[in-house]
């Protein structure tokens, strides 16, 4: 059994708000672009689990031509391949010709041993979609875990995981291959040690383009208009007062007249 | 034509964000001069499917059969399906929970149709249903436009308002279930529900939440800012510096990471305001700080501040609301 980790390269968190428009819609982004922090927990679990069953790992991540930051990262932490979906291979269409681009590139990790399990973040911080693993199961036919807290036990063709929802949480046993988004809970992602630094810069990563992939063009929706939301300009107002107390009672006046308590 | 309008339940409760949902379909479908039908899906639906008439479904649709008591993936898909076949829907809408933000985009890949996944907000423009979602983290607004027949949309909650039921009742039609437990792969082997009687996130009017401002006493700031949020009526929230250092559970967790919140209220109290804390609870109506330091970026966003240690200005807000809300 091998597994397959999706991860994105995302802009650094901290810049999302410097995003322009422009950068937003050209998709030329001046941001320090890093690994999806959502996939870090997906990239722990793959590692694990190869400790756990002995199974080979890939990361798998389509972005621009030489967007490699996030899966050499991937290597440091201490996956053992990696592997570049062009993103030209999705021809600029929508999440299911994404998804499709990266079924096709999980089948064809698959040609040196059969990848069984396909595990991906929870959400990118750019697509803010968590849509796309939905697609790669539907485009695989393969069952669809979400939000999962641990993974218990590989067994027998089957795997047994724990999931949580809003309303609580429950352990589902499930046949293989399973694609399984991961939660944050799932674990502790690891820092890249100095080796695997050192080991994943010397990595060569292999590409894969639209001669190696095809994948039928999907544009099922558009994004236009896109904006920055403006951001209410509200003066903050600072309750006075000599005491808490009077600040506790000013604040409660406001609070009530505004009708939010 | 159809708006098709999901209903998530757990054990025949309806979640309360699927009837801002309805109503707000209700209201588009009046524009689109098309009908409301409710999906419900699970073993005892009989009176969440009630509600729906209550809160303006024209046709409800319900699935029952006690291999749907709990949600999964595959059974919910193909009797949505068959729902949207049904129907004849032109829209298939979701609350964006985790299950409904799943099933909104199985249905919408399988039906090879355009999704808004988590939008915040549904119109009409020429005849056609549009969305609206964040990108970029809330850092970058857009507007969606389906190009396929089915348009498919999972909802943030409390993008609407809630509307009031009225008396409508009506005959509930019965979909089939159509795959045996044993076609069903996944088995749940067990299952724990969340401590009955906490507010989720998500549904909160109002949250209070604390940060790394308590510090010098985490387990007494917590005490404290968990006896505001009691007297509130609100849900207990946090950044995730406090969550890292230990002194809550990650399910608090506010901002980027964590949970994406619109309350009427948010009162954040020994929280600074970085921007991954701000992209969780940016959009409540209205802030309110609580920190020591007046230079905080917090004071940035919010309405009200009151410049005060945490520790005797909560139990101060505690007593006076007591006092007032008795
Ligand atoms: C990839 C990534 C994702 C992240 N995701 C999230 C997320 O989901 N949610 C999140 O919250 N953060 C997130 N962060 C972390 C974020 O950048 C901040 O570090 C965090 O929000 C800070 O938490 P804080 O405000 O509690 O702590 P601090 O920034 O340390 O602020 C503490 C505040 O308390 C005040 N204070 C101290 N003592 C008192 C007192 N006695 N009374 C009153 N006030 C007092 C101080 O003046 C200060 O303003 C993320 C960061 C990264 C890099
Ligand atoms: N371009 C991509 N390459 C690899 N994995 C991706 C890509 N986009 C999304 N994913 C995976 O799908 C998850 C959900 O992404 P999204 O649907 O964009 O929110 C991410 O956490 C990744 O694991």
């Amino acid at each position: 059994m091998n597994i397959a980790v999706l991860i994105k390269q995302t802009p650094d968190t901290a810049e999302l708000p410097k995003i322009s428009v422009e950068e937003a819609r050209s998709g030329e982004l001046r941001a320090t672009m890093v690994l999806n922090p959502w996939d870090e927990f997906a990239v722990e679990e793959a590692i694990d689990l190869s400790y756990r069953f002995g199974c080979k790992t890939t990361a798998v991540s389509m972005g621009r031509a030489g967007e490699t930051d996030a899966l050499k990262h991937a290597l440091a932490m201490g996956v053992e391949n990696a592997l570049l979906v062009d993103e030209e291979v999705a021809g600029g269409g929508d999440e299911w010709a994404a998804a499709d681009a990266l079924a096709a590139a999980v089948t064809r990790v698959g040609e040196e041993g059969d990848v069984e399990l396909v595990l991906t973040g929870k959400m990118s911080v750019d697509g803010n979609s968590g849509v796309i693993y939905a697609g790669v199961a539907c485009k695989l036919g393969w069952d669809l875990l979400v939000n999962v807290t641990r993974i218990v036990d590989i067994a027998d063709g089957k795997l047994i995981a724990e999931q949580a929802f809003e309303g609580g949480q429950e352990t589902v046993e499930v046949p293989m291959p399973v694609v399984i988004s991961v939660a944050k809970e799932i674990n502790e992602p690891r820092y890249p040690s100095f080796m695997g630094i050192r080991k994943a810069s010397r990595a060569a990563i292999p590409v894969l383009g639209s001669a190696d992939i095809h994948v039928a063009a999907s544009s099922t929706a558009r994004w236009t208009d896109l904006e920055k939301p403006e951001v209410e300009q509200v003066q903050v107002r600072i309750i006075e007062g000599d005491s808490v107390e009077e600040k506790a009672a000013r604040l409660a006046d406001v609070l009530m007249a505004e009708k939010v308590i | 034509m159809t708006i098709l309008v999901w209903i998530e339940q757990n054990d025949g409760q309806a979640v309360s964000n699927c009837w801002e949902l309805l109503a707000k379909a209700r209201a588009l479908g009046q524009e689109l001069d098309t009908e409301v039908a409710a999906l419900l899906i699970g073993s005892d639906v009989e009176e969440a499917a009630q509600q729906a008439f209550a809160y303006g479904a024209g046709r409800v649709l319900a699935a029952t059969d006690s291999s749907l008591a709990r949600f999964r993936l595959q059974p919910f898909v193909e009797i949505a399906e068959q729902a949207v076949e049904r129907t004849g829907a032109v829209a298939f809408l979701a609350n964006a929970s985790i299950r409904g933000g799943v099933l909104a985009a199985t249905v919408a890949c399988r039906q090879n149709a355009g999704i808004a996944a988590s939008a915040t907000d549904l119109w009409v423009e020429d005849g056609k249903l549009v969305a609206a979602r964040v990108i970029y983290s809330g850092n970058i607004r857009a507007r969606i436009q389906f190009e396929s027949h089915l348009a498919v949309a999972s909802v943030r909650p409390r993008s609407f308002p809630m509307p009031e039921a009225s008396e409508r009742t009506g005959t509930v039609e019965t979909l089939d279930a159509t795959l045996n437990e044993d076609d069903i792969r996944q088995k749940i082997t067990d299952f724990r529900a969340a401590e009955a009687g906490e507010i989720s996130l998500t549904d909160a009017h109002i949250i209070v939440s604390g940060g790394r401002g308590v510090a010098a006493d985490p387990q007494k700031g917590f005490e404290l800012v968990g006896e505001l949020a009691q007297t509130l009526g609100a849900a207990l929230g946090a950044s995730r510096a406090a969550v890292d250092a230990g002194y809550i559970p990650y399910k608090h967790q506010v901002g980027q990471t964590g949970k994406t919140v619109k309350p009427d209220l948010y009162v954040a109290c020994g929280i600074s305001g970085a921007i991954q804390h701000l992209a969780g609870m940016g959009n409540s109506k209205i802030i309110v700080a609580v920190n020591k330091d007046p230079n905080a970026p917090i004071f940035e966003r919010a309405k009200y501040g009151i410049v005060d240690d945490l520790f005797t200005t909560v139990p101060a807000l505690t007593a006076e609301f007591s006092k007032r809300l008795k």
